[in-house]
């Protein structure tokens, strides 16, 4: 049998599907029955959509389609290109496996808000689908606000919380000074090609007026979106307060819409200035560096996560410098490995951050909390959770044998092979920036690991903590095999986005497929293949030792100290305070120590400890109070009178026919 | 062939005599006899044989943890060349692999320690973890310079390629460089300054406070683990700073292991002579070994 699919209209059946998944959940009378539609219908359409994509990959040609609408932006075309694919083969795996892990997670008929919170999520990831689809501005723009509210209203699914309505006002907030600027990168445009449609891939020269803007309006709305550095603000609280599956899906396909409407924009332009790369790669440099400083320190589960993901955003955003800059430096080898590093890395950071997001999720439905420094021991209580967790963590470290390796390669080689062949190697010194982001990882996820699933329960809740439902274990469980196999087979990955390199990178016919030839991709997979068969033997070597000497089982050793409590383990907070004191200047520490003294007796002493986030705490925030006040002497006119407004139209007339004569 | 022989048999029985030799060395430095050259390898042997204890806090992770660690070392030691001798596993980019196996051994390492609960070994897990960190931009520095200055993107290459009359035509830069590397050999195998073996006082350990509930056959693991470390990394060491060649293959591993010997002498003479550093001073030697790294680099671009 031929298969003979248009992918174009198959992925916008499948939009089409998942934007009406979440209406079984608000009218079906059984709220129950209603979600198990719902998330049938979201997984046909995840189906429908891989499937749409392999026939991309197979080479069915991707027809263009309209929309016959009578609004004067021009004609709203529809199109799908290996672009749009490399996004949305995580989007569609992702959105499958968290619309299963909702049935258990968020069980509709018990929990509020159930069918609200499946409605959103079926348009907010149909919204997505369009994002990467819309080839016209203004449906650009309109996709992308409806994606923009939907996870507003999915974050504020427990609106009582007054932290929650507190994140979800800065979210609004920081997307919205984001669309701004994408208001602006459009009309501007608009006025170079004369329509709406995208203008043809590196058709426009960088000489046309405003292009510096437009590059700048994209970096800073679509960085914004992104959770690029110093735009990141808004993006810890968002994700860490929304409900975990839809944090699964803000941070392993959200963020990276911004990352694709950079590339998108960078890809009209024949060539961009140069001063765009270095931007970029210090952008990402600075995000990785930084994102990761501030998970390393985090106290709550879910926003070390999403800090994670600013880290993860920031070694895209420096493979796509890389690319950038091999671009302009003339290296088409540091070009696909940029390009491949980032793209892989889009692909990975999918998997297991939205399988961390979901296991964060099985934590908190089993004790209760967010905090990490209550809880310990979950390992025994919740063991296929903690196993799809640890494979995770490793997995973000950027360790092999797991997926988030072969990206991190693909930067180390490209960055690497710059140092030895460029006069000036500039783009090389990223090397050690990404290691030290790499050895940061290992510590906040063995922080976050260890404490969480090791040593001993630190609270009630952590004691009586239950195993996570099948349903979030499989939709995990799948996940995890994506990294495995990632991993283990590295040209997979490889294959996967090859197409969309071609189709980006412009660079010359042949270099990607043969780039085997200077990436270890094989090599790493006999490695990886080494690694597993050495460890399997020398644990089965330990097994039969084991067998055939004495065991016994005691306490851990307290040396010496013969009462110890579950309270007395180090906490992640006394973990990571020897990195974090290294990075002050990042993460600004908050302590705020006990003061003993005074009279006789102590008073009462309270301890605290904490990392700021510095843009919003100390910035944002004083500058908004500041702008508050200064507008504050302004509201004096505003009093409610009803004569003295008219007073004020009747003068601010008078004053502009003056200025008109 | 009969090179990749003597490589795994070097790399599989060699690594515990360095211990030896350390020991050794202190001892005559302190007037003692000290134990045995041979001692560590009776103590391997006696570990495997014992039975083990276990805290009823633990999971498959702390079994996991030096099982992990010794066979992430045991891959890392395929791609390091020894001596002259090529490595019996080398292609391209194979450093950057070579590197992040140590980092997944850190990582079961210290996950396995934060798996008794004990507050100790979450000490010493913080601190390796923090001081690995620090450590690893001074070796990817290190080894974008030994890439520049070879041209290849492969352990064998890079490390074979230093002869003596390109170290002495680039002589500050392979300096700063050995300087900067000796650092990072000390402080990844915890040895002083960074981190004091011997030391009796579980508060101001690193690397044994990690392990205090390990025994028997996984504390034998470890032991041995840690030596080989000591050996993998010491031979890159060894492999830049002491670029001798014959041309004779057989002539060549002698070289080579009494290169290693005398490294191991080194290690023992800086132990006896030098005191443990105060745990607040550690990150700034590192970052100092960053700098001198990014100097040995700077040399190079010129």
């Amino acid at each position: 049998m031929s298969i003979s699919l248009e992918p174009t209209a198959y992925l916008l059946v499948a939009a089409a599907l998942l934007a009406v998944s979440g209406v079984p959940g608000l009218l079906l009378r059984r709220p129950a029955l209603g979600q198990r539609c719902g998330a049938f219908i979201a997984v046909c359409a995840s189906i429908l959509g891989e499937c749409a994509i392999a026939g991309l990959f197979t080479g069915s040609p991707a027809a263009t389609w309209q929309i016959d609408w009578t609004l004067p932006f021009g004609p709203a075309l529809l199109g799908a290109d290996h672009l749009s694919a490399l996004f949305l083969i995580p989007l569609f795996l992702v959105t499958g496996c968290a619309s299963v892990y909702a049935l258990a997670y968020w069980p509709a008929g018990r929990q509020r808000g159930a069918g609200q919170l499946s409605f959103f999520l079926g348009l907010f990831t149909s919204s997505m689908v369009m994002v990467v689809l819309a080839r016209n501005g203004v449906l650009f723009l309109m996709s992308w606000e409806v994606m923009a509210i939907t996870a507003y209203f999915l974050l504020t699914v427990e609106r009582e919380g007054a932290e929650v309505q507190r994140v979800g006002i800065v979210y609004l907030f920081a997307t919205h000074v984001g669309t701004m600027a994408l208001f602006a990168l459009f009309a501007l445009l608009c006025g170079d090609t004369g329509s709406f449609v995208f203008p043809a891939p590196h058709s426009l020269p960088s000489t046309v007026p405003y292009a510096a803007i437009m590059i700048a309006a994209a970096l800073f709305g679509f960085g914004g979106k992104a959770g690029i550095m110093p735009l990141h603000f808004w993006l810890p609280g968002a994700h860490a307060n929304a409900p975990s599956h839809v944090s699964a899906i803000m941070s392993g396909i959200m963020l990276k819409m911004g990352v694709y409407g950079i590339l998108r924009t960078l890809s009209f332009f024949v060539a961009v200035p140069a001063w765009v790369g270095w931007l970029v790669l210090a952008l990402g440099a600075s995000s990785a560096l930084g994102g990761i400083a501030q998970a390393s320190g985090q106290r709550d589960l879910k926003r070390l996560l999403a800090c994670s993901s600013i880290e993860n955003i920031g070694i895209v955003f420096i493979g796509i410098g890389l690319a950038l800059v091999g671009m302009q430096i003339r290296s088409p080898f540091l070009t696909v490995c940029g390009l491949a590093g980032a793209f892989i890395h889009i692909l990975n950071h999918g998997l297991f951050k939205s399988l961390l997001f979901m296991g964060s999720g099985a934590i908190i439905h089993g004790t209760g909390s967010r905090e990490i420094d209550r809880m310990g021991g979950l390992a025994r209580r919740m063991p296929a959770t903690a196993l799809l967790f640890f494979t995770g963590s490793i997995a973000i470290c950027g360790l092999p044998p797991l997926n988030g390796f072969v990206g991190e390669l693909f930067l180390y080689v490209g960055a690497f092979r710059d140092g030895i062949t460029d006069p000036l190697p500039l783009p090389a010194l990223i090397v050690p920036v990404l290691a030290l982001v790499g050895g940061m990882a290992v510590i906040t996820f063995v922080k976050l690991y260890g404490i969480v699933f090791l040593g001993s329960p630190r609270s009630d809740g952590a004691a009586a903590a239950h195993e996570a439902g099948r349903p979030m274990t499989g939709a995990m469980a799948l996940l995890t095999i994506g990294c495995l196999t990632g991993g283990m087979a590295p040209p997979l990955l490889l294959g996967l986005v090859a197409p969309a390199i071609e189709q980006y990178g412009a660079v010359p016919a042949g270099l990607v497929a043969g780039i085997g030839s200077q990436v270890p991709l094989l090599p790493l997979a006999a490695v990886n293949v080494t690694l597993v068969s050495t460890a399997l033997a020398v644990a089965w070597w330990y097994r039969v030792r084991l067998q055939r000497s004495p065991r016994a089982v005691g306490a851990t050793w307290g040396c010496g100290y013969l009462a110890p409590t579950t309270r007395m383990q180090y906490t992640g907070s006394s973990f990571s305070e020897l990195a974090v004191n290294q990075l002050g200047a990042i993460v600004a520490p908050l302590r705020r120590r006990p003061s003993i003294g005074g009279s006789t007796f102590p008073r009462d002493a309270r301890f605290t400890y904490g990392v700021t986030e510095t843009i919003l705490d100390r910035v944002l925030t004083p500058a908004f109070h500041g702008a508050g006040q200064a507008f504050s002497y302004v509201r004096r006119l505003q009093h409610g009178h009803l004569h003295i407004y008219v007073l004020y139209i009747v003068a601010t007339l008078f004053v502009l026919m003056l200025w008109v004569h | 062939m009969t090179d990749i022989i003597i490589h795994c048999a070097l790399t599989l029985l060699f690594p515990p005599l360095l211990l030896g030799i350390i020991g050794k060395t202190k001892a005559a430095f302190a007037g003692r006899v000290g134990a045995p050259f041979l001692q560590p390898y009776y103590d391997l042997i006696k570990l495997v044989r014992k039975g083990s204890v276990f805290s009823e806090t633990t999971t498959w992770v702390f079994r996991a943890g030096p099982v992990v660690t010794l066979s992430a070392t045991l891959v890392a030691a395929l791609l390091i060349p020894l001596g002259r001798h090529a490595a019996p596993v080398s292609f391209n980019g194979d450093l950057i692999l070579f590197a992040y196996l140590f980092g997944l051994a850190r990582f079961f390492t210290t996950i396995a320690a934060l798996d008794t609960g004990s507050s100790f070994e979450g000490m010493g897990a913080a601190r390796e973890v923090t001081f690995s960190c620090l450590a690893e931009p001074t070796l990817f520095i290190a080894l974008i310079t030994l890439a520049r200055t070879s041209g290849s993107l492969s352990l064998s290459t890079i490390l074979t390629h230093t002869t003596p009359a390109g170290w002495l035509a680039t002589g500050a830069s392979m300096l700063l460089l050995i300087g900067a590397l000796f650092i990072i050999l000390l402080a990844e195998n915890c040895r002083i300054p960074f981190d004091d073996p011997t030391t009796h006082l579980e508060l101001t350990m690193i690397h044994e406070v990690m392990v205090l509930d390990h025994s028997g056959p996984a504390f034998g693991m470890i032991l041995y683990g840690a030596a080989l470390k000591l050996f993998v990394l010491g031979a890159l060491f060894a492999n830049v700073a002491i670029p001798l060649a014959t041309g004779n293959a057989l002539v060549d591993w002698v070289i080579f292991v009494v290169t290693m010997a005398a490294l191991a002498v080194a290690i023992g003479v800086v132990e006896s002579v030098m005191a443990r550093l105060r745990l607040v001073r550690i990150p700034q030697l590192l970052v100092g070994s960053t700098i001198l790294a990014a100097f040995s680099m700077l040399l190079v671009l010129r």
